[in-house]
């Protein structure tokens, strides 16, 4: 929008996404310097982090920042679907599903998942709490101007693996910081062929890289996926909306800061053994070896492998887990419950065995009940929850114990993550699904 | 924000690669309202273990946070920044500094250090040695100095700016109020607005 020298580039934010958890400081500034909301219109806030997913009321703190979140909402003229709305659920979930996430917007979120929305071919990343005053207040975003990144996946990818084992092996292959001042486009044929919800979840855990954001050029898939829903545009609109986004593909020849080639043929699904999501094997290897890691890996690998109380050289399939968590901005959509239903069907998970399905939208929770997703379910043993972050960041009840393991469908594996003492790996939502019936670490064709 | 142009203070020496925003401050600190109230959920897990630096009495007062690489990455929770500078630290110098870590540090006057990691472990062995070694973070001249070792960092120009005469960023940003509303004027038609409409959904 403005750029002059020797200053970063302000940039307009076509789409700003609230929760309750990282606004009510900047709402309070806002009132503190008289400032008004430039762009209610433009804002759209939701309450996800701490809603409790069951029927119980959410608890004091937590009722205090969603009550907070409502009334801010309400004297800034802010739309908001609260909790017990049927449009609620994880931000970056509902925003897609509405058809307000467009190829080539900017979108910004006081969440570093807001990458998520890139799927789509819209440039969005997180920020913090000042720069949501910020653009409450100014409706822009001073930027500079991010490095590129390609990585390019190629190749069928087996049948028994998912988005998240393409997104696990990214990171496993650039590391936790590899895109960091970056922006990643995930190019290739594998990324062409999966559908916009697998590309949702690779484009969520760009950051999990390191990364300022990560997309996908849109294509056709992504038109045929937005057209029809509530806010993509109708008639004469929309068809010069698709006009202007067909021409937002890269060039072919374009040069990157850096690129990266992945042969998908060659994937196997991953389970992270550490406490970053780099840290991971396939659900076919072992815990690795400190010392035989890279000299900079060892140090945090023993530790991670102390907090974990795992062995070296344990076989991921002996590895026996206490829950099984399906939800999170990651996996949580239609494709990722049906995933992991097909497995669950005729099955019961193991005696002992927590198990909860978080659908990441309400939207997504009605859907899947029109499929009888909840039966299956409910029928292995599962809870079906409303939506909610719930157990990928543990700020409602839904935490683990300490020291309890956890095969989950979410993008962070870090200490405490889940709850204090509590211990994440990281897989798709087949493998949480197999593993909650095996009791292990599993895929679906171990069943049985 | 509070100016900031020249930071002198010991460091504690944490010196851990990959520390995300959950470790800095678990997410049930994350329920307050205010901006404030953080200090005592720093490292709250880590905290725990007696032997964990933060409890080493020869560091108590650092203003210093030498850290390992990739530091702040993981969630964008500005409450990481707030718990640090609550607990007395100014500076955090690290190899690798997450990004959104970076750009919330800097909006709050905590100044973010990157410099070779050589140089970061040569800091960190210095102030192991002799806890009352004193860093010197110079905003101005974008240099540290600590004894013997002498090195420079990057910080643009905008940012260095801002952090010498603490400006107010909406401030800033509202000079240019005639170019936003110039923008919004030509933006495509096609594009969303939440309420404006009050389409039904
Ligand atoms: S589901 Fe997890 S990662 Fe996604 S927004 Fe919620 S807390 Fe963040």
């Amino acid at each position: 929008m403005r750029r002059a020298a020797g200053e970063p580039d302000l940039l307009y934010v076509d789409l700003h996404l609230v929760h309750e958890v990282t606004s009510p400081q900047a709402f309070e500034g806002l009132r503190l310097a008289k400032r008004r909301v430039r762009r209610p219109d433009l804002t759209l806030a939701t309450m996800d982090h701490n809603v409790p997913t069951n029927d119980e009321p959410p608890e004091p703190i937590s009722a205090k920042q969603i009550e907070a979140m409502a009334s801010n909402a309400r004297e800034f003229g802010i739309r908001c679907f609260p909790m017990g709305s049927p449009d609620q659920g994880i931000v970056h979930v509902i925003s897609p599903q509405l058809g307000l996430t467009q190829p080539g917007m900017t979108i910004v979120c006081g969440d570093s998942h807001t990458s998520t929305h890139g799927a789509l071919g819209a440039l969005a990343w997180g920020i913090g709490t000042s720069e949501i005053e910020h653009v409450l207040a100014t409706q822009t975003i001073a930027q500079t101007k991010p490095g590129t990144m390609a990585v390019t996946v190629d190749g069928a990818l087996p049948a028994d693996c998912a988005a998240k084992d393409v997104i696990l092996a990214i990171i496993s292959r650039i590391g936790t910081a590899g895109g960091t001042g970056k922006v990643i486009e995930y190019r290739g044929s594998t990324i062409r062929a999966l559908g916009m919800e697998g590309r949702l979840t690779i484009s969520n855990m760009s950051i999990e890289a390191g990364a300022r954001a990560g997309l996908v050029g849109p294509d056709d898939i992504t038109f045929a996926w937005l057209e029809g829903r509530p806010y993509a545009p109708k008639g004469p609109l929309w068809e010069r909306a698709l006009d202007d986004w067909r021409s937002l593909a890269t060039d072919p020849d374009a040069r990157f800061d850096r690129e990266v080639g992945i042969d998908a043929s060659q994937l196997r699904p991953y389970v992270t053994w550490g406490t970053n999501p780099a840290q991971s094997v396939t659900i076919e290897d072992r815990v690795p070896e400190p010392d035989a890691l890279p000299a900079e890996a060892r140090e945090s690998a023993r530790r991670a492998l102390a907090y974990q109380d795992l062995r070296p050289g344990t076989l991921v399939r002996d590895i026996s887990v206490d829950a099984v968590f399906i939800g999170s901005c990651s996996n949580a959509r239609l494709d990722d419950l049906r995933a992991a239903a097909e497995v669950l069907q005729g099955r019961r998970v193991k005696p002992g065995m927590r198990a909860l399905a978080v659908p990441g939208s309400m939207r997504v929770k009605a859907d899947a009940e029109r499929l009888g997703l909840d039966r299956v379910f409910i029928d292995a043993g599962f809870e079906w929850r409303d939506a909610g972050c719930s157990m990928c960041l543990g700020m409602n009840p839904d935490i683990l114990r300490p020291g309890e393991r956890c095969a989950s469908t979410s993008n962070r594996n870090f200490e405490g993550r889940q709850g204090p003492g509590g211990r994440t790996h990281l897989v798709s939502p087949a493998v949480a699904a197999a593993t909650a019936v095996a009791g292990h670490f599993a895929l679906p064709s171990d069943l049985r | 924000m509070q100016a900031v142009r020249r930071i002198a203070g010991r460091a504690l020496p944490l010196a851990r690669a990959d520390v995300d925003t959950d470790q800095i401050i678990p997410s049930y600190w994350l329920k307050r309202l205010e901006r404030t109230g953080y200090a005592a959920g720093l490292f709250e897990a880590w905290r725990r273990d007696p032997a964990f630096v933060l409890n080493d009495d020869r560091y108590r007062g650092a203003s210093i946070l030498l850290a390992g690489a990739n530091f702040g990455s993981g969630s964008s929770r500005e409450h990481a920044v707030w718990a640090l500078m609550e607990a007395g630290f100014r500076a955090v110098i690290a190899p690798r500094v997450a990004d959104i870590f970076r750009n919330n540090a800097l909006r709050n006057g905590l100044v973010p250090v990157e410099l070779d990691s050589a140089t970061v472990t040569r800091l960190v062995d210095a102030v192991r040695a002799d806890p009352s070694t004193e860093i010197a973070v110079d905003v101005e001249r974008r240099t540290v100095e600590a004894g013997i070792v002498r090195a420079s960092f990057t910080l643009d120009d905008f940012s260095r700016t801002r952090l010498l005469e603490g400006l107010d960023d909406i401030a800033l940003t509202s000079k240019h109020d005639r170019d936003i509303a110039a923008y919004e004027a030509k933006r495509a038609e096609w594009l969303p607005v939440v309420t404006g409409s009050q389409r039904r959904l």
